[in-house]
């Protein structure tokens, strides 16, 4: 059993921090404490939120407060073990073709890489959807090899369009929006991980495992 | 009654929003909903409206509508804006009906940044997972409202006086907040720099935040994993430029958060205008709650004050009608002028 670390979120949240690096043990606790509270929610807690090495709880503080979220949820840490892991997998076609990667020249550079290096270390690599966040339908997968990590810039940068696949540090995402990201922009995908007029709309769900595939530019402009 | 506004014109931040969309954190997908609670409560309360119903939300730039068929009773709430209907200058925060042909224009006032107004009935708009409200950036729910588009409205009323809402307290002194979730980022001078310097709200603000002119809070590292987090919350970036985190904010990010405005204080927060000078002070968490209970019960009480105004105004009784002028009167004399 991992003790967690616990942080308030103003008046409205508690957050459990179960580690400072990522580890799918840990992941695997996390996972198994967020079904735990999804089953039996304390009173005034109305969300939970996964995330790499965190789960933040949100309260109500008309309903209850702080100190009894904190204790709930540390007394629910210490019942609820850990989940084996589980998930779906998913493979994600993926065009490396210049102009849907601006990113890939400068950070193969920074990486004492060519293009076509960085191109096959992604390809070869699984990745794990750890958390959603940032933006809706914004899955975060973990799992970019060592010889591909990068620190985020420092300022986030020009806007980019859906399906874009980027990375940063051991973390690679494809996104579902138009907006400007500090992350490094190294593919394209047509493959929606956020279908509007589904009544599921996220392909992904948080412990779920991905590999992508190298796509030809006549198949990702035919849309596939 | 089905009635059709058009909109002549509307600032860049209009948008339809409601409580928000609820439950879906985990997903990304933020609450949204409208930047000042209060407002939109008392735009309920004074239509008799469900709370939590879509209303517009109005930012600098105003709106101006003309109602082009049936008839509406409205009410506007928030902030510091200037309305006028049919060229009569209403108070900024009022009741009113637009009938065909009518004419609502809504302008900034000296302060503030948000308003909303709300119309009774059932405001015709898309929805996404279940509420009307706008997530700006990713163009879902209501939408955002420009010059050209109409609004209609279903089932709508029109049995609503013209008057001033009685106008909600005013709260002055700095912001409170609470420190962290992850003031281990930042050194010690970077946290005595938040709670003792001067800051401004910048010009860059919109849904998602505003933006604080000040010092630079640099951050030690940059290098966090992505944590969840929740609107109030003060994030600062690899320049150290601190952010207030508003409705649409990001559900997860990895840049630190400092310290978060409690929930009692943020409404306020976000309604200073540009270049208005701001500090905060640090409140542990059992106080930030007892100000959001405190707060709670207040805006209970002034939103009964809201709702009775429209029950002694109604139009059956002219002894009610009498009472609600006498009230409204009142109300006028605190405000220290008329309105209408």
């Amino acid at each position: 059993v991992i003790d967690p670390i616990v942080y308030h979120v103003g008046d409205t949240g508690v957050l459990l921090e179960f580690g400072t690096a990522i580890d799918p043990a840990v992941f695997d606790a996390i996972l198994a404490l967020d079904a735990a509270l999804a089953a039996d929610p304390p009173p005034g807690v109305t969300e939970t939120v996964p995330a790499y090495v965190t789960l933040l709880l949100v309260y109500d503080p008309l309903v209850t407060d702080a100190a009894a979220v904190a204790a709930e949820a540390l007394r629910r840490v210490r019942t609820a073990g850990a989940a084996a892991s589980s998930g779906r997998d998913h493979l994600v076609p993926i065009c490396f073709d210049a102009d849907l990667a601006p990113d890939l020249a400068d950070a193969a550079a920074r990486l004492g890489l060519n293009a076509d290096a960085v191109i096959d270390a992604h390809l070869a690599a699984e990745y794990r959807v750890y958390m959603y966040g940032f933006a809706p339908g914004y899955a975060y997968m973990d799992g970019v090899p060592p010889a591909l990590h990068l620190p985020r810039k420092a300022v986030p940068v020009r806007s980019r369009p859906v399906g874009t696949v980027m990375i940063a540090g051991g973390q690679c995402l494809i996104t579902t929006l138009p907006m400007p990201t500090g992350w490094w922009v190294i593919g394209q995908t047509r493959v929606p991980v956020l279908r509007l007029d589904d009544p599921q709309p996220f392909l992904f769900q948080p412990g779920d495992r991905v590999r992508f595939a190298r796509q030809s530019r006549a198949s990702f402009d035919a849309g596939h | 009654m089905r009635t059709v506004l058009a909109i002549e014109a509307a600032g860049p931040l209009t948008t339809i929003q409601d409580e928000g969309r609820l439950g879906h954190l985990r997903h990304g997908v933020t609450r949204s909903g409208p930047i000042d609670r209060m407002a939109f409560s008392a735009v309920h309360a004074a239509l008799g409206t469900p709370p939590g119903g879509a209303v517009v939300e109005l930012s600098h730039g105003g709106i101006a509508l003309r109602c082009l068929e049936g008839t509406a009773a409205f009410a506007l709430a928030g902030g510091d804006f200037t309305a006028q209907l049919d060229g009569v200058r209403l108070g900024s925060w009022a009741t009113g009906v637009l009938h065909v042909g009518s004419r609502l224009v809504v302008r900034d006032g000296p302060c503030s940044n948000w308003a909303c107004l709300g119309f009774a009935g059932d405001l015709d708009c898309n929805r996404w997972l279940g509420s009307a409200a706008t997530l700006a950036l990713a163009g879902l729910g209501g939408g955002r409202l420009v010059a050209g588009d109409r609004l209609v409205i279903e089932a709508g009323a029109a049995d609503m006086a013209t008057r001033a809402l009685p106008p909600p307290a005013v709260t002055t002194g700095p912001i409170r907040v609470v420190i962290g979730p992850q003031a281990h980022f930042f050194a010690p001078e970077a946290l005595s720099a938040l709670l003792a310097d001067i800051f401004h709200a910048a010009p860059a603000f919109d849904r998602m935040g505003m933006v604080l002119d000040g010092p630079a809070l640099v951050p030690l590292s940059v290098t966090m994993l992505s944590a969840p987090l929740l609107r109030g919350a003060i994030q600062v970036n690899g320049a150290g430029t601190p952010t207030v985190l508003l409705a649409d904010h990001q559900t997860t990010a990895g840049y630190p958060r400092i310290a978060t405005v409690i929930s009692a204080d943020l409404d306020r927060a976000a309604q200073l205008r540009p270049g208005t000078p701001l500090r905060f002070v640090a409140v542990t968490v059992a106080e930030a709650i007892a100000a959001a209970r405190s707060a709670a019960a207040a805006q209970a009480g002034w939103l009964r004050q809201v709702a009775a105004g429209r029950l002694l105004v109604g139009p059956d009784s002219l002894a009610d009608r009498l009472a609600g002028a006498n009230l409204i009167d009142g109300v006028i004399d605190a405000l220290g002028g008329g309105t209408r």
